[in-house]
């Protein structure tokens, strides 16, 4: 006998998704300027969501106009501790809303509900938390005896996690007193929205938060506008870079989170069975569209038959489909491009040589689906090795020493996380003294802390979120003096 | 109609969660600044103090192991409930110290606004406060606070709500459980905040609440061996305080002198640092 | 697992336990916590709880049984929910050495009985006393044996004085299955969970055992992740296919589906019969019939609608 799960659909009914949205500036919901809109959709099924609105030229000087006035007249002259205030009420806010917004960033996300239940909206609700402890003890932090903000501040961030990179971008920005102008992703944009809605009800004054939804255009608007002071994002490489080159010659401060590479390291003395588990987590969470996932496996060659025999076994009992079910483990690609992008690069593996396998599991008709995916016998040389795939493929190598395993790890342009695993702790100290990368995880992989900052090496981006150092990129610590 | 008769409230200890009255039996009468009666209070004996560092003792062990994330949202939701009965504080804070309506308010709000900034602070702690040491060696060394154990209090005689509060949040903000002996004269704003902490997931056992004469309960506590901290600020009598700090250097507790700042500033760190003990940790590196 | 099986020297036993990959605490609570998540609904949690229902070792281990507790016992292991005959009986009893032929009077060969032996639950005899401790309840009509090892030595670094010691048990059972109980509440760590499952799979167990119920903690669920992890390994490595006991603090059906799913995902099919997982439990057969109740009526249901034993 077979142990078959009856399926657990979390319910739709505590969402109200609008038929369309506008722009949410200056605290109200407003028409795009030239009634630009643009369709969402429901990634499992394809089914359309919502319109939501393409903020333009015009938009953008408005939300900006906004964002200067907020910052000028309430939110940069008014008190830590009363700012604070308002980040623990939206903290609150969130963890009261958890459920609509999980069930809202699965709809329009993909991601399995169990990830953004138990992952994305704790830990929204945890960056708000901590950041409103700092508002109030900048003083504390590092930065000099009074730190000002920035300003006004210009966020674009990506569809993977989009709540939570919200959160990750307007908590310390508010915490440190600046105003902010964010662009959700175009095929994320809803919880965004939902967020809006969020500070309405946390009182929060017209013009601190602004959301203006659009595509890439409307992001080159937002952060190329004059009336910017700083301009955080994360997303592409590629994007990021043309945002560098944009920003050139400007008084704008920057950070970049952007692409990565990870290697993930297994010794033979790890513990294997949670060393399995570990890789799994770190190349198939929320399908693998993480920054920093465990893209490249580097197994020691005396283990590395076992280990792909286990990891093999366990990929087996992984649950793909409907992400609102509760028992699955692996959702739907976001978007119908990043499928082609995941299907052309892993053409380039099977036409290259690699070895691929992909776990036995139905793929659902509709929507778009990519099942999880290992390739073995891959080399350095090979395109899966070196270029981000954002999806559920595992690019397998071997090493034989740890100098050969840092040497490859680090032998990519990326430098964004990186994970060991062995049970021998002076081996872990002196694989993280060499491996270039912004995060390492040891025995572990994708945890993530409003503590802990996060951001990566070389062409992976600058300038950390969260933890006391993430305060940086919203303090102009030099004012002080 | 005839006026209705008010229920009074009966003022009680607060040990491990519950709400006992004093073992011995004995309370004393608590009066308002004009001299009218409020209520008699519980007057704690040695052995309370003894029950209450027991339940502080297994407070410590349940609170210390907490998140440094669950801590502060335990002690924002004080903040929370606190919120919500300004008025009842206030109107406490008033008939304890006589002082006008919106003195009173004033103090409450600050007392709400202490437990907000504390709360803030659990999970920052270890980053302000600690550091990675860079030795010359192969090493990996990092300092992190922690927690010293049972504090013991005495809480300001003058400032019977901020003063407790300024007191009592740095010692579990840091992770300590707290044995508290509530200003004597006016004692009954500390009782109403412990209806608040007994209905704010603070476990069992991280703030006891004592009421009565600190001169009785204190030399006790003092010379406590399980208890790890002292703290004076509520002693008046200077040669008390010297007493209680000789009998403190028996089980060398770390002490906090008595002092009468002003309760209304921002706090420094040194009421967290004063309750923190530094931890050191080497680790090779090598393959 | 491909190591070579080590023979029964205690240089070797040692090396071999001591090569055993190591057992990551924080990743093992995680995986258990993220299976806990499982969502078991409608016709697959009715199929759970029977299952569930079928694994159940129905337990009596105290001072004051009697053989009157041990026919009320063995009555209900029977005929669990006397209002439903759709409902399976359970595994086996367990019971003392001194009661099995009480219970086999009463439950004849409709399900097995289990006794507990080798001086249980300390261990803290002779050998010899153990051995006749096992024959005895043997004899007495027992068909299956939970026995306990000898954690102290196991503590103390002797493995091979703890396996030749299952070996003589094993022994001394006969045709009777061995259960052998490792009281991983005394254990503490997860590798040593993970050796002593293995200690005992290579002395020739039938059944490794998470606790006797007597230590707290008793099973835990990711104690017993480590040993489905191990039998997993053991059957690959020898063909041969060992069960697991997951034994005291188990009282809900909550708790129990959560023990299946974790079988299912860990070890799969295989493990999912009485053969190969069992609950030892007392308090945990109740519930699940008012789970079973509730399923088939639509209401909760109360516990003065199931029998007390």
């Amino acid at each position: 006998m077979s142990f078959e799960y009856a399926p657990a659909p979390e319910s739709r009914a505590v969402v109200d998704i609008a038929s369309s949205y506008g722009l949410f500036i200056d605290g109200q919901f407003t028409e795009p300027a030239d009634g630009g809109t643009f369709k969402t959709v429901n990634p499992a099924t394809e089914e359309v969501l919502s319109e939501v609105s393409e903020a333009g030229a015009d938009d953008i000087d408005r939300a900006v106009l906004a964002a200067r006035r907020a910052y000028d007249e309430v939110w940069g002259p008014m008190s830590g501790r009363e700012r604070a205030k308002y980040l623990f009420r939206i903290a609150r806010l969130v963890q009261e809303r958890s459920r609509e917004l999980a069930v809202l960033e699965t709809l329009d996300n993909g991601k399995p509900i169990r990830e953004s239940r138990d992952v994305d909206i704790p830990l929204v609700a945890a960056h708000f938390f901590y950041h409103a402890g700092w508002a109030d003890k900048l003083e504390h932090a590092g930065y000099g005896p009074d730190p000002r903000p920035v300003g006004v501040a210009a966020q674009v961030i990506p569809w993977n996690f989009p709540l939570l990179m919200l959160a990750w971008k307007i908590a310390p920005a508010l915490a440190c007193g600046n105003t902010v102008i964010l662009k959700p992703a175009e095929t994320t944009s809803l919880t965004a929205l939902a967020f809006a809605d969020i500070c309405r009800q946390a009182d929060l004054p017209p013009g601190v938060v602004n959301i203006v939804t659009g595509a890439g255009e409307t992001g080159r608007l937002l952060v190329e506008h004059p009336g910017v002071d700083k301009v955080a994002f994360t997303g592409s490489t590629e994007v990021g870079k043309a945002i560098m080159r944009s920003l050139a010659g400007s008084t704008k401060r920057l950070t970049l989170e952007l692409g990565g590479k990870a290697a993930n390291i297994l010794f033979d003395d790890a513990p294997i069975d949670q060393a399995v588990e570990g890789i799994v987590n770190g190349i198939y969470f929320n399908q693998g569209h993480v920054c920093c996932a465990g893209s490249r496996l580097l197994l020691q060659e005396s283990i590395a038959d076992e280990a792909i025999d286990s990891l093999k076994r366990r990929l087996g009992t992984l649950r793909l489909g409907d992400p609102l079910d509760k028992n699955t483990d692996i959702g739907a690609i976001n978007s119908a491009e990043q499928l082609a992008r995941i299907d052309s690069l892993v053409k380039s593996g099977e036409d290259e040589g690699a070895d691929r396998w992909s776990a036995p599991c139905d793929l659902p008709e509709r929507g778009y689906w990519f099942p999880p995916t290992v390739f073995t016998g891959v080399t350095q040389a090979h395109r899966i090795a070196r270029e981000e795939i954002f999806g559920p493929v595992l690019s397998v190598l071997t090493f034989r020493t740890p100098d050969e395993a840092v040497e490859k790890a680090n032998n990519t342009p990326y430098g964004l996380s990186a994970g060991i695993w062995t049970e021998k702790g002076s081996r872990i100290l002196w694989m993280a003294d060499r491996l270039r990368a912004g995060v390492v995880w040891a025995n572990t992989f994708n945890r993530f802390d409003p503590a802990s900052p996060f951001g990566g090496y070389k062409e992976s981006g600058f300038g950390r979120e969260g933890g006391i150092q993430g305060l940086g990129a919203y303090l102009d610590a030099e004012a002080a003096s | 109609m005839s006026e209705r008769i008010e229920v009074r409230k009966t003022y009680k200890l607060f040990i491990g969660g519950a709400f006992p009255r004093s073992e011995s039996g004995r309370s004393y009468e608590v009066a308002a600044a004009d001299g009218t009666f409020l209520a008699n209070a519980a007057k704690a004996s040695r052995k309370d103090a003894r029950d209450a560092v027991l339940a502080a003792r297994k407070g410590f062990i349940a609170w210390s192991a907490a998140t440094a994330y669950n801590r502060g949202q335990v002690l924002y939701r004080v903040a929370e409930v606190m919120e919500g009965r300004r008025g009842q504080f206030a109107a406490d804070v008033q008939a304890a110290e006589g002082c006008a309506a919106r003195d009173a308010q004033a103090q409450v709000d600050a007392a709400i606004d202490r437990w907000v900034w504390y709360a803030g602070w659990t999970d920052k702690l270890a980053q302000a406060l600690g550091s990675a040491n860079p030795v010359a060696g192969p090493y990996f060394n990092f300092s992190l606070p922690e927690p010293t154990g049972v504090v013991a209090a005495s809480a300001p005689q003058d400032s019977s709500l901020l003063g407790l509060v300024s007191v009592v949040a740095p010692i579990v903000a840091a992770g300590n459980a707290a044995v508290v002996i509530a200003s004597h004269g006016r004692p009954l704003p500390a009782i109403t905040l412990t209806e608040v902490l007994a209905t704010s997931d603070v476990p069992a056992g991280t703030i006891n609440v004592l009421t009565g004469d600190p001169a009785e309960s204190m030399p006790w506590l003092a010379s406590h061996a399980d208890v790890n901290a002292l703290d004076l600020t509520g002693i008046v009598d200077p040669e008390l305080a010297a007493t209680l700090e000789r009998d403190a250097a028996g089980t060398v507790k770390r002490v906090r002198r008595p002092e009468r700042p002003d309760w209304y500033g921002t706090p420094s760190l040194s009421r967290l640092r004063g309750v923190l003990e530094t931890k050191t940790v080497w680790h090779p590196l090598g393959v | 697992m491909t190591a070579t099986l080590p023979d029964a020297s205690p240089a070797s036993l040692r090396r071999f336990l001591h090569g055993l990959p190591g057992v990551d605490e924080v990743g093992a609570h995680g995986r258990v916590a993220m299976l806990g998540t499982r969502s078991i609904k409608n016709q697959a949690k009715a199929w759970a709880i029977d299952l569930a229902i079928r694994m159940v070792d129905l337990t009596t281990l105290e001072g004051m049984d009697t053989p009157g507790k041990v026919r009320a016992l063995c009555a209900k292991a029977l005929r669990p929910d006397p209002t439903d005959p759709t409902t399976p009986s359970v595994a086996a009893v367990c019971v003392y050495g001194d009661l099995v032929q009480v219970a086999r009077e009463v439950v004849g060969d409709r399900v097995h009985v289990a006794a507990v032996a080798t001086a249980f639950p300390s261990g803290r005899a002779s050998l010899a006393v153990k051995l006749m401790d096992t024959r005895e309840a043997v004899a007495a009509g027992a068909d299956e044996i939970d026995m306990v090892i000898d954690r102290g030595a196991f503590l103390a670094g002797d493995f091979a004085l703890v396996h030749d010691e299952i070996v003589a048990v094993k022994d001394a059972c006969g045709p009777a299955h061995l259960k052998v109980i490792l009281e991983t509440g005394e254990l503490r760590t997860l590798d040593n969970v993970r050796r002593a499952s293995w200690l005992a799979m290579l002395a020739g167990a039938d059944f490794i055992k998470t606790s006797t119920g007597k230590v707290v903690p008793a099973a835990t669920p990711h104690v017993t992740l480590v040993m489905l992890e191990a039998v997993r390994d053991f059957e690959q490595a020898t063909g041969r296919r060992v069960g697991v006991k997951a034994a005291g603090g188990i009282r809900t059906s909550k708790d129990a589906i959560k023990y299946l799913v974790l079988v299912n995902e860990t070890v799969g099919d295989a493990w999912l019969d009485p053969d190969h997982f069992r609950f030892g439990a007392s308090t945990l057969l109740n519930d699940l019939l008012q789970q079973r109740q509730r399923m088939a009526t639509g209401h909760y249901s109360g516990p003065d609608y199931v029998t007390i034993d």
